[in-house]
């Protein structure tokens, strides 16, 4: 039935339609059409303290489902401040949607109150992005928009309107279709490529399953359990892929890059043949891309294209959807292993038990010394329930959550890969609350990092969304420090903060938070308990922690992957 | 070594700007755009010219573009491929008479004469252009205005049944 609506109605109706349940945001002047439109909707407004928070929240929220986060900004300095969400979402392949006001259209150009070249800034880090000026445009837009953010490769997408067009009347009557001609994101992989596939994975003697973030977007850890599970393969998971596969699977081997376990990087170093799967070869992953695998061939297999070959040459390529060409494979494999024997791979896997045996992941927790990071991480992977959703924000706490949280599903492990962004942790880890209200969330911060974003527990605490955040308290900048004392001749500039200022649990006290502080090792399970006890609110559990801890194992950044630093002694 | 990547796009608002924000962010580097429209109304045509060794990333990378539609390279000699400049010349009375002859030797005809110069249009593949150049040079360029380079794909199969029935007959 055509209706006359208003641009904001026409919105909000679009949002709706596209299974919109929640948006997190910040109002303004050029956007009031649309929240007013809100009020008359089913969809539940998060009122972020700042527009980072409301662009990572949204992220979160994808991360922890699949499904399109949504953040609402207004003109200028609201849309500027919804850069870094973007940026990072798009490093990080998330569908987010984010509608942002623009300037009414008779103004745009004239430098107006609160008006920016939206558009034109969140180009280079959104897939796509889009400007409407008339009221009939967006449905059409906004349909566009959450099909590009959730097909192919996801990512965020940006729609600006202006204040005329929200504010226009027209004669609606449903979604408007859109046209792409030139968007056709390859789902099935082509059927020789899967075959030669196959017929190079049953010639190793010595495969790695390398597989990343790719897995968890398109669900494909099912079909990758069954393909390495089939073929023989171990599986290595890098930061963005942690869950693909269960972490207790004895085809596991970890994560490889910078930070990973000696095994993981070890045994594609020495592997004939790289089975790569949703990862794109990066730089914390390869070192020195000269020197990485050197001995392997590589199957790389990708739903976009460019990131086949960009940086190394894949022996067999195939374009498509990690669970539909895993799947493909499995159908292959089976068929192909009726007709001949399944190679032997005991050697290959006797060397990788050995690696595991003499170089295992460890810490050591001296009891009457300094609280260490991993011991807290342990503590906590060992007391939050099953199903637990873990996010991190950026630095050592990040590299040492995904060395020692054991990840048994995909989606429960966020974090800010590509982009690296410090302050991440607690505005994803409310909007993965929200989006998951069965699930324990538990964000592990560090101080930097929770100085940067904590007003976001305002909102967690006002909108009742019971996040846990522990924040490992080192007072310094601790992967800063701990490069500058690598590589810097321990001159700690600018990396100092402050372990007393400000006091943690009395600032979360006062976000409306409850709160908990251990200051020494045997401190660390009580402040669990009681902080995994609170249910009713938000809760932060401060833990000093020892400033002088370095995360290892470590390669160095471009170095090659042939030398794994197992602590400061080797450097 | 210079490529020619012919790039059809939805004749949108703004679809330059994704281009070259694109070959600027992944570092690519143009040596000339031309934009136009095509027989298709609602797509346009861009050439690009660019520098360098390896084209697929930039192929690729152009794909990735919502609004692309097709992105092909041309093989050298596979494509028609044209640029158009205006020059103006230094000419003087004694020499304008030979400078003229000079040009005429291009096809160039004169479009502007002033009182000590000569401004020609000069079109054609891009070989001919630098060698009008290098032959003005010597009488003092004064202006230059060129275009970027467009092209168009050879005929393949006319082409190949011509060189038949030449065989045959």
């Amino acid at each position: 039935m055509t209706e006359r609506k208003h641009g904001a109605d026409i919105l909000i109706a679009s949002l709706t339609l596209e299974g919109v349940d929640v948006v997190f945001g910040v109002p303004g002047g050029a956007i009031l059409k649309a929240y007013d439109s809100l009020v008359d909707s089913n969809i539940r407004h998060i009122l972020a303290r700042h527009e980072q928070g409301a662009g990572h929240m949204a992220s979160g929220y994808a991360h922890a489902t699949g499904r399109v986060g949504v953040a609402f900004a207004t003109s200028g300095p609201g849309a500027t401040n919804l850069i870094t969400p973007l940026a990072d979402a798009y490093m990080d392949s998330i569908p987010v949607v984010a509608i942002t006001a623009q300037v009414g259209s008779t103004s745009i150009g004239l430098d107006a109150f609160q008006e920016a070249h939206t558009w034109g800034i969140s180009m280079p880090v959104t897939k796509h992005n889009s400007i409407v000026t008339r009221t009939e445009e967006i449905s059409s837009t906004i349909h566009e928009a959450f099909h590009i953010a959730s097909t192919g490769r996801p990512g965020p997408v940006l729609v600006d309107i202006t204040k005329d067009a929200l504010a226009g009347e027209v004669d609606w009557n449903g979604p408007d279709e859109f046209s792409l001609p030139g968007y056709k994101p390859s789902v099935k992989g082509h059927a020789r490529q899967v075959a030669a596939a196959i017929d190079m994975i049953l010639d190793s003697e010595r495969p790695v399953l390398y597989v990343g973030g790719g897995i968890i977007r398109s669900e494909a850890s099912a079909e990758l359990r069954q393909f390495a599970e089939q073929q023989n393969i171990p599986v290595v998971t890098t930061l963005m892929g942690r869950g693909a596969i269960p972490d207790s699977h004895p085809l596991t081997l970890g994560m490889p890059g910078m930070h990973g376990c000696y095994t993981a990087i070890t045994s594609m170093q020495k592997s004939d043949l790289l089975v790569a799967v949703g990862v794109r070869f990066d730089d914390r992953v390869t070192g020195d891309p000269d020197t990485f695998a050197p001995l392997a061939k590589v199957i790389h297999v990708d739903v976009d294209p460019a990131e086949i070959g960009k940086v190394r040459n894949a022996d067999v390529p195939i374009v498509g959807d990690a669970k539909a060409v895993l799947a493909q494979l499995v159908a292959r494999g089976s068929r192909v292993l009726g007709e001949r024997p399944a190679p032997s791979r005991d050697e290959w896997m006797d060397q990788i038990r050995e690696w595991q045996e003499n170089f295992p992941l460890a810490y050591d927790q001296d009891p009457d010394g300094p609280i260490q990071q991993q011991y807290v991480i342990d503590q906590l992977n060992r007391a939050a329930p099953e199903g637990s959703i873990v996010v991190a924000g950026v630095g050592q706490h990040q590299m040492w959550a995904s060395q020692f949280w054991s990840f048994e599903e995909p989606k429960s492990w966020i974090n800010s890969g590509g982009l690296g962004t410090m302050g991440y942790a607690v505005p994803a880890a409310v909007g993965a609350q929200v989006a998951r209200p069965d699930a324990t969330v538990i964000a592990i911060d560090g101080d930097g990092c929770f100085q940067m974003t904590f007003q976001e527990l305002i909102t967690a605490a006002v909108e009742q969304i019971p996040v846990k955040v522990a924040v490992m308290n080192n007072g310094n900048l601790g992967m800063v420090r701990q490069w500058q004392r690598l590589f810097y001749n321990e001159r700690y500039s600018g990396s100092v903060l402050s372990f007393d200022v400000p006091n943690i649990p009395m600032l979360a006290e006062a976000m409306g938070c409850a709160a908990f502080r251990a200051s020494t090792p045997d401190e660390v399970i009580p402040t669990i308990d009681k902080a995994l006890a609170v249910t009713d609110r938000p809760v932060v559990m401060e833990f000093v922690c020892d400033p002088d801890a370095m995360v290892f194992p470590m390669v160095r950044a471009g170095g090659s992957n042939d030398v794994v630093y197992m602590g400061p002694e080797d450097l | 070594m210079q490529h020619v990547i012919s790039v059809i796009v939805e004749d949108k608002p703004g679809v330059l700007a994704r281009v070259s924000s694109m070959f600027a962010r992944r570092d690519f580097n143009i040596h000339s755009l031309a934009v136009g429209p095509t027989e298709d109304a609602g797509r346009s045509r861009m050439t690009v010219v660019v520098d360098g060794i390896d084209t697929e990333q930039i192929i690729k990378q152009l794909y990735k573009l919502v609004h692309t539609i097709k992105v092909s390279e041309y093989a050298p000699g596979s494509a028609i491929e044209r640029e158009v400049m205006l020059v103006r010349v230094n000419a003087d009375a004694p020499r304008r008479a030979e400078i003229l002859e000079a040009a005429s030797a291009f096809g160039s005809t004169p479009v502007d004469v002033g009182a000590s110069t000569i401004t020609f249009e000069v079109t054609g593949e891009p070989g001919k252009l630098a060698d009008f150049l290098e032959l003005m040079k010597t009488y003092g360029i004064v202006n230059l205005v060129k275009s970027g380079r467009i092209a168009m794909g050879k005929d393949q199969k006319s082409a190949a049944r011509k060189q038949k029935n030449g065989q045959g007959g």
